[in-house]
């Protein structure tokens, strides 16, 4: 298979072409969001102004049109995750929306005060914060799979971990902090042994892996638009069907509905039932020409020149006095946290600002991974396919005069 | 690059205060005090102060942030001790108007704390110069312990 032409790609993206602070950026902050090609900007641009109209509302031509290019994205997002059916797909915000979703019309209708929920230490907020909300309205209690220094989940208590109080179990495919790849076709299969459901949330697995939800046999599975190279305000929902089938509705209003009288409200049946209101049709028809981006250019291929990117980056980094890189699992996507010894994160990221470098610093949403490492912040740089080694050695070249500032 | 800009705000005053902050430490008879917060960062610090009167006899802090925030509470520290709650006020506010670029009042020097004006070309790094100086506010203002956060 031949390799990856990033010219060419880089071409597609025109945000990638502009002097930051005088300087040709670099943007290495991609697991925070992504940059869009052409390809989906022209889509979005092109819907609005030839399609634009609402969507399952109309007889007229443009809803009709409007509601095709909707329900053709949500078959492309099947076939990207390899969902058995279109309907098993719901469109929703993002990651964050989805657990909350899933958390409220799945979870808390079923959490008895002596029962538990598990998550992992390497969650991002966003897999945290929902099911704390819902311990505390039932009592219920949170527990949480350690990790070891390497950024590793330990698996070592796992049997203990997911026993009969066990109601649910939510971790990240991909941790956003340290970039760990989980193994989580094994967890699932254990959890389920003990009938526990699982969410699996993905919003940093889906830009750099192939995904197939059949073959890991979650019962959920969440990511966000935005973080693979569709608009922002945009992500979906995977649940098996059986399952969304007999979760109550999160939201009400139009579109969710069969038929509404003051005594009784009859519910659409799903994908409609969880997607109350007029949806975000454009993001929608984003998403969908983000999965054909992906999928022209090729995960495969994608994630091999990430790979180069990572292992070059990695190595350079480690070589600079002071560094210490957070996060060293074996199987990683290109995520690559670090802190630099006597300098705060925000410093570093001001200083690379300078040199037209775009990293992530602070806590990354991940506050209890940073306390784990005895942090309170990390700089994270992370790579996506249109990314060069000529911005891996700028980033190296600035963080060495990070260092001379602060020497 | 804008290595310009860049010494602009991490002048020498500003790395030396950040290697060795002054009046950093705990203070077990202070008058006053209150935690400041920048969760998004991840700096937080405690400002200690004891008043007698409406004068500062003495301010401390300490906690841990980004080169920034701490120099600023440093410089803040040193600025505040001896003075009346009026002037400090007052110091306060040119501070504040510096480092968003609102212009100066020419009635006061602010002498080493105009360093600190650095942070105005770096809108989001105001946030961690103001942290000690919202804190110590919250801390005259509050006769308790109190929370702060300038995001
Ligand atoms: C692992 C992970 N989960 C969830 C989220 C939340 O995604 P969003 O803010 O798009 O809802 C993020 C975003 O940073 C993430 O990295």
């Amino acid at each position: 298979m031949n390799s990856l032409d990033v010219l060419a790609i880089r071409k597609d993206f025109p945000i990638l072409n502009q002097q930051v602070n005088g300087i040709q950026l670099a943007y290495l902050d991609n697991a925070a969001s992504s940059q869009k090609s052409v390809q989906v900007i022209d889509a979005i641009t092109e819907y609005y102004r030839r399609d634009n109209a609402n969507v399952h509302r109309g007889v007229h031509q443009l809803s009709q049109r409007s509601t095709d290019a909707y329900e053709a994205s949500r078959e492309k997002v099947r076939n990207f995750i390899n969902a058995k059916f279109d309907k098993e797909i719901i469109f929703v915000r993002g990651a964050t929306e989805a657990i909350n979703l899933v958390a409220h019309s799945f979870v808390k209708p079923q959490l008895n005060p002596s029962d538990e929920i598990l998550i992992s230490h390497m969650e991002h907020h966003a897999n945290i914060v929902p099911w704390q909300m819902i311990c505390e309205q039932t009592g219920a209690q949170l527990k949480v799979i350690p990790m070891t220094l390497q950024g590793e989940l330990d698996l070592s208590n796992l049997d203990d971990l997911l026993n009969n109080k066990t109601k649910f179990l939510s971790i990240c495919h991909v941790s956003n902090a340290l970039g760990t790849v989980n193994p989580i076709k094994n967890i699932i299969t254990k959890a389920h042994a003990k009938n526990i459901s699982v969410l699996i949330d993905g919003a940093q697995a889906v830009p750099h892996m192939t995904v197939n939800v059949q073959d890991l046999n979650c019962d959920f599975y969440v990511f966000s638009g935005h973080k693979m190279f569709a608009p922002t305000g945009i992500g979906a929902l995977y649940g098996k069907q059986s399952l969304l089938e007999d979760m109550a509705p999160w939201q009400g209003g139009g579109d969710m509905i069969l038929s509404v009288s003051f005594e009784c409200t009859e519910y659409n049946e799903i994908p409609y039932k969880f997607e109350a209101g007029t949806p975000n049709i454009s993001g929608s028809i984003g998403l969908g020409a983000a999965i054909d981006y992906i999928n022209k250019v090729g995960i495969y291929r994608l994630s091999k020149h990430e790979q180069n990117l990572l292992v070059s980056a990695t190595a350079k980094l480690q070589a600079i006095e002071g560094i210490k890189i957070i996060g060293e699992a074996k199987e990683k996507v290109g995520v690559l946290s670090f802190t630099l010894k006597g300098v705060h994160s925000h410093d570093i990221g001001t200083i690379l600002d300078q040199h037209g470098i775009a990293i992530r610093t602070g806590h990354h949403c991940a506050q209890p991974v940073m306390k784990f490492f005895g942090i309170s912040d990390a700089a994270r740089a992370s790579f996506a396919f249109y990314n060069t080694m000529d911005e891996v050695d700028a980033l190296i070249q600035a963080i060495k005069k990070v260092r001379e500032l602060f020497a | 690059m804008n290595n310009s800009h860049l010494r602009d705000l991490y002048q020498q005053m500003i790395m030396d205060h950040n290697k060795k902050p002054r009046n950093f430490r705990n203070m077990v008879d202070a008058s006053h005090l209150a935690h400041g917060n920048n969760p998004l960062c991840g700096d937080a610090l405690i400002v200690y102060l004891k008043l007698n009167d409406d004068v500062i006899e003495d301010v401390s802090f300490q906690g841990s942030g980004c080169a920034i925030s701490v120099a600023s509470a440093s410089l803040m520290t040193e600025a505040l001790k001896g003075k009346t709650l009026a002037k400090a006020g007052d110091i306060y506010d040119e501070v504040h108007r510096q480092m968003t670029g609102k212009g100066t009042d020419q009635h006061l020097s602010l002498g080493k704390l105009k360093v600190l004006g650095g942070v105005k070309g770096f809108p989001a790094r105001v946030k961690c110069a103001t942290l000690s100086w919202h804190t110590v506010h919250a801390a005259i203002d509050s006769e308790c312990d109190v929370s702060v956060t300038t995001e």
